[in-house]
């Protein structure tokens, strides 16, 4: 790094416009590359040492536990952003996969589409309660949806007690959605993989999706700016809510048996995902595509030791080294950058 | 320039573009000039009626307009006329009502009385996006970045130049934004995050914005404090660039002789309401105190210095890689010690390594002949250092606690009674210390961030006198702060020092320097250049020191 960046500045007073381009796009390229090489090379230690972990089955495995978790880090991400945190989503996704799922013992023959609405109506529900709150009820989101995610959950096991939904009750159709696929690879997985592309193209591209990042990045400049940040926060917590009752409607599809424990700590796996893929925690930069990428590596790691016959204890341990990993590696960045462009901005002297 | 200054002014009658109504025209000020061109019809406001009014009238005025917050009444009655082509200064102490004034033209405050003309139709400025599609933007005195986005998104935020489906086209803004700093001669990556921008590069930026948004008149709320001179000699360019265009510039500003140099009128406030709005030629800048103050600025004679003492303050080769090199110095009571150079050079550094902020790689700190143990704040405010930084807001004070806390931060282990602070005593310590340092404010429980700057710093003071401190070491005490409370604060520091205390001060202004100095050490890229006695010293000797030109000095 030092080599590149001390470019001798005092010979060319030219402005470094091209080297400091270079210098800011590197960084945000190993912001997605380095999780990449972590996940490649975890993989081929992985097969190195159990040639079964690179089969079909694990492939399909690690990718169908995936979806769920790629699509509420896509939400979590439009959240983080904007400098907020959702906490409610395991317990939204929770209640909607109960919900959504007893509907196919309660109404017989209901179509899936239904059940998939239902889902949705469940979260976009706790999501607008969500960004009203912090929206316009000026209340920070961490307590706001902290609040959400005990009450939802309270409800949650209000309705269900000691109940459970069992997989005989659920439709063939409705089972096979997580389970077809080609070569190993869901088409949930590849349709989840588009969303969340999508997600990012939108964030990325889009005047609102800036905005988000804006808000995230200096609130006050945003409402300086004339952003309006109460209506972004909102529809940033309404679609993850929505993406989490989404969200739960397939994790029944998936594990087939619901009761009222279902995706209990899931919001705290997402941040994890969402962090580790290098979305910054305080707002303002990172991807949906990299906090993808991160829950696909927590997976991984979760099915890599389970097939190494490594105590599942070390995967949280590995998850927590690997958020501080991230977090240190993103300070480390930022106070790196900083101080380059300070100095070649400053040029001579200081 | 003087003489810029005083062209500018005869041309002042002329009327830009102006007559042009339409916002979207920025041609060069084409219209005949006219130093006789017939006065305006314009109507009687304000207390006095502006010298020179263009044909086509203000671009935007506001007519005795009113604003209160509770019981604080920050403008009471303040008329501005701005004229397109022209750098219109706006003046006063801190606490006159400006911020206020700018606020409501950006829309962030709507008056309580009075109206808001733009180009002569009454308008209501609901929010920031209203003024800024008004064609009103607001440079303010910290730019407010995103600090994680590129400079062409800061640019362009929310206006970003779209591609089929209302995608955003990143390329045509990037070449937009260089198209703008081509415009403003300035050269910056537009593809660069913002985040390391130097605050003069984010003024920049700010206005590129301004301009971009096509605004008519630009608000500069004391855009020079925090830059360097060639900075401001880049900022002024620019100023003159967008007054060719037709633009009107609010200048903000406690440096009247940059006033002088960039402005056409002025407008003085004082207590909220408009007490001179004028053409500047003519005027001294004596002229603009007196309106400001009311009363002349009192001069430290050589009757008030008193004989130092005993020596407070020792550091003996002080050294950080990188930042500074070999500092030794020393301060006795009742001595004021100037450290001068210019920003960057690590005065301020220096002056954190000896409260124990920094760590220092090699040297000694020595407090009344007692070695103070590094990196340690608390050993240094045991020692008897008091310490005020050059960043209030952030390292000075608690914004969001009220005054009378602020003022006894520092002086709880006095105010504490079996573990707990009394309030009583605390208000009444409080109250001890804004009198003496006449203080101005609403109640002693508001928070500090209601202060103007000025009296902010001599909530700073007022912590640190509290503990009644043996040295005290001020990082540009009268930054930002406007004439009547630097002359309160250059009374107190030498009252201080009357009073035996050890003062080290660290400025940027030579006047200042130069006035309140016993001692002026000065600095250059970490090391010590030169020192002078008072009597010696002058504008020119410390300049070269700090720039260079001379190698060994003193």
């Amino acid at each position: 790094m030092r080599a590149t960046v001390a470019t001798p500045d005092e010979t060319t007073r030219k402005p470094p416009r091209v080297s400091s381009r270079r210098l800011t796009e590197r960084v945000f390229r190993i912001r997605e590359s380095g999780i990449i090489v972590v996940l490649v090379l975890f993989v081929a230690v992985t097969v190195s040492i159990q040639p079964r972990f690179a089969s079909q089955q694990e492939l399909h495995f690690i990718l169908a536990n995936t979806t769920v978790f790629a699509l509420l880090a896509l939400g979590q991400t439009m959240v983080v952003v904007s400098r907020n945190v959702d906490l409610s989503v395991g317990s939204v996704v929770g209640l909607s996969a109960y919900l959504s799922a007893s509907l196919f013992g309660k109404v017989h023959g209901i179509p899936i589409v239904v059940v998939f609405l239902v889902g949705l109506a469940i979260g976009l529900a706790v999501g607008v309660a969500n960004g009203l709150m912090v929206a316009i009820g000026r209340v920070p989101s961490l307590v706001v949806t902290l609040a959400t995610l005990y009450i939802v959950r309270g409800i949650d096991i209000l309705i269900v007690g000691g109940n459970e939904v069992v997989a005989q009750t659920l439709p063939n159709a409705f089972i096979q959605i997580p389970r077809a696929g080609v070569y190993g690879v869901p088409y949930l997985a590849i349709a989840v993989a588009v969303v969340v592309g999508l997600g990012a193209y939108y964030l990325r591209s889009y005047r609102s999706g800036r905005e988000l990042y804006a808000i995230g990045s200096n609130p006050e400049a945003a409402r300086l700016a004339g952003i309006h940040v109460g209506r972004r926060v909102f529809t940033a917590f309404t679609v993850s809510g929505a993406i989490a009752g989404v969200a739960g409607v397939l994790w029944a599809a998936q594990y087939q048996t619901v009761d009222s424990n279902a995706g209990t700590g899931y919001e705290l796996t997402v941040i994890a995902s969402v962090v580790v893929g290098g979305v910054a925690i305080f707002g303002g930069s990172g991807s949906a595509v990299g906090a993808a990428i991160g829950a696909l590596l927590l997976q991984t790691i979760n099915s890599a030791l389970y097939v190494l016959g490594i105590s599942p204890f070390w995967d949280q341990a590995i998850a927590g080294l690997l958020l501080l990993v991230a977090i240190t590696l993103d300070r480390v960045i930022s106070l790196r950058l900083s101080a380059a462009l300070r100095r070649r901005s400053s040029g001579v002297g200081t | 320039m003087g003489a810029d200054g005083a062209a500018g002014t005869g041309q002042s009658g002329h009327s830009g573009p102006a007559s042009s109504s339409e916002p979207g025209s920025s041609g060069a000020g084409a219209a005949p000039p006219g130093p006789g061109s017939p006065a305006g019809p314009g109507t009687p406001r304000g207390p006095v009626q502006p010298v020179s009014q263009d044909p086509a009238g203000p671009l935007l005025s506001l007519v005795h307009a009113a604003k209160s917050f509770g019981a604080v009444h920050a403008v009471v009655d303040a008329s501005i006329d701005i004229y397109g082509g022209e750098a219109h200064a706006l003046v006063g102490e801190n606490g006159a009502g400006k911020s206020t004034v700018v606020k409501m033209l950006a829309g962030v405050y709507q008056p309580d009385a009075g109206e808001l003309l733009i180009q002569g139709r009454p308008a209501v400025l609901a929010g920031p996006a209203a003024a800024q599609a008004a064609g009103i933007a607001v440079i303010y005195q910290e730019p407010t970045l995103f600090p994680d986005l590129t400079v062409a998104e800061n640019i362009f935020m929310g206006r970003q130049p779209l591609l089929a489906a209302r995608r955003i086209d990143r390329r045509l803004m990037r070449t937009e934004a260089a198209a703008l700093f081509e415009r403003l001669g300035v050269h910056l990556d537009p593809a660069r995050i913002s985040r390391g921008l130097s605050i003069a590069d984010q003024q920049i930026v700010e206005i590129a914005k301004a301009l971009s948004l096509e605004a008519r008149v630009i608000v500069m709320d004391e855009p020079t404090a925090a830059l360097s001179a060639a900075e401001v000699a880049r900022l002024f360019d620019v100023v003159r660039a967008l007054r060719a265009s037709g633009a009107a510039v609010l200048f903000i500003s406690h440096r009247l002789e940059e006033v002088f140099e960039i402005c056409q009128r002025v407008t003085v406030m004082r207590d909220g309401r408009q007490v001179l709005a004028s053409e500047l030629a003519g005027l001294t800048a004596d002229d603009l105190v007196r309106a400001m103050v009311g009363r002349e600025m009192p001069q430290r004679t050589a009757g008030e210095r008193s004989q130092p003492g005993d020596e407070v303050l020792r550091v003996e080769r002080l050294t950080r890689e990188g930042v500074f090199t070999d500092i030794s110095l020393h301060v006795r009571a009742g001595e004021i010690v100037a450290l001068a150079g210019l920003v960057g050079s690590g005065r301020s550094e220096v002056a954190r390594a000896i409260f124990g902020i920094d760590r220092y790689a090699a040297g000694t700190v020595t407090v009344r002949g007692k070695e103070l143990r590094r990196a340690s704040p608390a050993a240094a405010m045991t020692a008897g250092i008091g310490y005020v930084p050059e960043d209030r807001r952030q390292q000075g004070l608690v914004m969001d606690m009220s005054i009378q806390q602020n003022v006894a931060l520092a002086s709880l282990a006095r105010l504490r009674q079996g573990g707990f602070i009394r309030s009583a005593a605390e208000r009444a310590f409080a109250t001890d210390w804004a009198q003496r340092l006449r203080l101005k404010y609403g109640r002693l429980t508001d928070p500090v961030s209601m202060l103007s700057g000025g009296n902010q710093q001599k909530v700073v003071l007022a912590k640190w006198l509290g503990r009644r401190p043996a040295l005290l070491i001020v990082d540009e005490p009268t930054r930002g702060i406007d004439i009547a409370t630097k002359a309160d604060v250059h009374e107190l520091l030498v009252r201080l020092a009357g009073d035996g205390v050890a003062i080290l001060m660290i400025s940027s202004e030579l006047p200042e320097v130069l006035h309140m100095g016993d001692r002026i050490l000065v600095m250059r890229e970490g090391r010590l250049t030169a020192e002078y006695s008072q009597a010696d010293a002058s504008e020119e000797k410390i300049m070269s020191a700090a720039t260079g030109q001379l190698e060994r000095a003193g």
